[in-house]
């Protein structure tokens, strides 16, 4: 069998690179147009496919690497983590769930939020993680969220958030809808204090995310392709009864409908939110 | 009235009822000791059933097609209801009613989900699930309500916001991430009632609220038992273990600091009376609008924004 039939058997997954477990961990297969990749020659090209486009989730660590100054990320509220205050059991306990989540991705949950720079600009920032639990939100991705938000409301940084999301974590049940009223109530009061919020939706954010913060940049910017909606699209097939067009909630199909402002390739992000945030902040002395 | 699967026990014991009374009719024999027999027990076994309803059960009472809607309860509810139409953008969403009313000396906005007692009815209402711009015609009146300085009453009875294509292109999610921000904004008073189905976002997208009542029988949640038991327990049968696994009833949610009070319902149910429901209703929004009173315009906000600012739970080491 030959490595191209190999991959060909493969299951095509839903925009993880592909890895192989032989030799060196070096090549990927592209999710979308199929191109076996040099591992090194993706990563070079901040997980974009070089062929066709193709945007990889990438992990909160790709992101800060690729969009903020070198070394300016500080992170905050590291230390904040999910409990499992109903003893939710489904097919296995959430405890289990986080654990499991925890010793894999390193960190408590689902968003790394701190401070950084792009181009010498400071912001404030949040970066989910789909890789934790389907980037669901519960109490932690709230919280971390509304913080944020609030470290802008005192300094005036932009706050800057990239989200990736199924949704809310429904693991923490009615308290998981109410991150949704409180991280948008968090960014009533920043617009009060006239602080540009720049959202960032990337692939996917669907839900409770995409229904709160992820839609109320004053910019709203989707990396392309991403799959961004408020009813994900086998529910509407299920309530419908018949197919979704090809590109049903994506990108670009949401910039035709005027819900997000552009559609950026990943590496144009870095330049696009410098010039934006500069542009957007009103000129003043920071706070203290 | 239709009876509720677990309520079998008391379709044998009015079937029995009304066999004796045509029995005493056709045959013109005294049967009312007999029946009055029969009817105690019936009430015993309501009484039975009803004290020990299961969180799966609740949702059942909760979608009863009879239960009292919002559109009845406002005009039970106030004096004066004038109803208000559209979004100015797109449309008018049946699937939400709104408008201004008074209640004694109170001038108030109120609005709700609106579901039908039949399928005609739930098919013009879209089963009280709205599209954008149910939720943007809800947030004009909002706005109107904060410009002249009129409390907000809202009524929360919805399986959800609707999952349609239509809904998508005109930015459902958009919808409701406004109408919470903005909720989170307005000086006046919002009080909200959960009067059935709490249904997720679609839910929230109106009750963003100072106060936040169940009716006793009401239930609220991220994700309807059904769907919750779909995609985690993959079986979508299992709902009665979602809906008791995710804490949705009217004391849980009391419980876990979402909701301040409930509303006692009769004996079976708030289908049952719809009146005294209202009358619960009525006053509790009397006295909550009493209390408001008072406050000035920032506390109003500062107390809505200190209420969902403590929602969640999680653990930090740092405090
Ligand atoms: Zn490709």
């Amino acid at each position: 069998m030959s490595i191209i039939d190999w991959f060909a058997k493969k299951e095509k997954s839903t925009g993880s690179s592909e890895r192989l477990n032989i030799p060196g961990d070096v090549w990927v297969k592209c999710t979308s147009c199929s191109e076996i990749l040099f591992q090194k020659d993706l990563e070079s090209n901040q997980k974009v496919c070089p062929k066709c486009g193709f945007h990889f989730r990438i992990s909160p660590e790709d992101r800060i690497r690729y969009t903020f100054d070198t070394n300016t990320f500080i992170e905050k509220d590291s230390e904040i983590g999910p409990t499992d205050f109903l003893r939710f059991f489904d097919t296995e306990s959430y405890t289990d769930r986080i654990r499991k989540a925890q010793s894999k991705s390193g960190k408590n949950d689902a968003v790394v939020s701190g401070t950084a720079t792009i181009n010498g600009l400071p912001v404030n920032t949040a970066i989910m993680n789909f890789a934790f639990m389907g980037g669901s939100m519960g109490s932690v991705v709230g919280e971390k969220i509304t913080r944020t938000i609030e470290r802008s409301v005192e300094d005036f940084k932009p706050v800057v958030v990239f989200t990736s999301s199924g949704g809310a974590r429904m693991q923490e049940g009615i308290m998981s809808l109410m991150q949704m009223a409180k991280t948008s109530a968090a960014l009533e009061r920043l617009a009060e204090q006239r602080v540009p919020y720049i959202s960032v939706l990337c692939d996917p954010t669907t839900g409770g995310t995409s229904a709160s913060f992820a839609i109320l940049g004053d910019i709203n910017i989707a990396e392309p392709g991403a799959l961004i909606s408020f009813a994900g699209p086998r529910v509407i097939e299920q309530t419908i009864r018949q197919k979704l067009p090809k590109g049903f909630q994506r990108s670009e199909f949401l910039l035709a409908h005027g819900m997000v402002d552009m559609v950026t390739d990943r590496r144009e992000l870095r330049h696009t939110l410098s010039t934006l945030l500069t542009t957007l902040s009103i000129p003043r002395e920071p706070n203290q | 009235m239709k009876l509720l699967p677990f309520e079998k026990p008391l379709a044998e014991l009015y079937d029995k009822i009304a066999q004796l009374r045509k029995l005493s009719v056709e045959g013109n024999i005294d049967l009312s000791g007999e029946i009055e027999k029969i009817e105690g027990r019936a009430e015993q076994v309501r009484k039975e059933i009803y004290t020990n309803l299961t969180p799966n059960q609740i949702v059942q009472v909760a979608r009863h097609p009879h239960r009292p809607d919002t559109d009845s309860l406002i005009r039970l509810i106030f004096d004066t209801f004038v109803e208000l139409h559209g979004d100015r953008l797109f449309g008018d969403d049946p699937a939400i009613v709104g408008g201004i009313a008074t209640l004694g000396q109170f001038r108030v906005v109120v609005m709700g989900h609106q579901k039908g007692h039949d399928t005609k009815e739930n098919i013009r209402r879209n089963f009280g699930m709205p599209n954008p711009e149910g939720y943007r015609k809800a947030l004009r009146l909002m706005q109107m309500a904060d410009r002249f300085r009129m409390p907000i009453i809202t009524f929360i009875d919805t399986p959800g916001a609707y999952p349609g294509i239509e809904a998508e292109e005109r930015g459902q999610a958009e919808a409701i991430a406004r109408n919470l921000r903005e909720m989170a904004g307005f000086t006046v008073p919002i009080v909200s009632f959960v009067i059935g189905e709490g249904g997720s976002g679609g839910a929230l997208g109106i009750g963003v609220a100072n106060r936040l009542y169940m009716l006793q029988n009401a239930v609220y949640s991220v994700i309807s038992p059904e769907g919750c038991a779909s995609i985690l327990f993959r079986d979508a049968k299992k709902s009665d273990i979602a809906a008791d696994a995710m804490k949705i009833t009217a004391p849980e949610i009391v419980k876990l600091g979402i909701a301040d009070g409930i509303i006692p319902e009769p004996l079976g149910g708030a289908h049952h009376d719809w009146k005294v429901v209202s009358q619960s209703i009525q006053e509790a929004i009397q006295a909550e609008l009493c209390k408001f009173k008072d406050l000035s315009e920032q506390e109003i906000k500062s107390q809505r924004y200190a209420k969902f600012r403590a929602m969640g739970r999680f653990l930090d080491p740092g405090i």
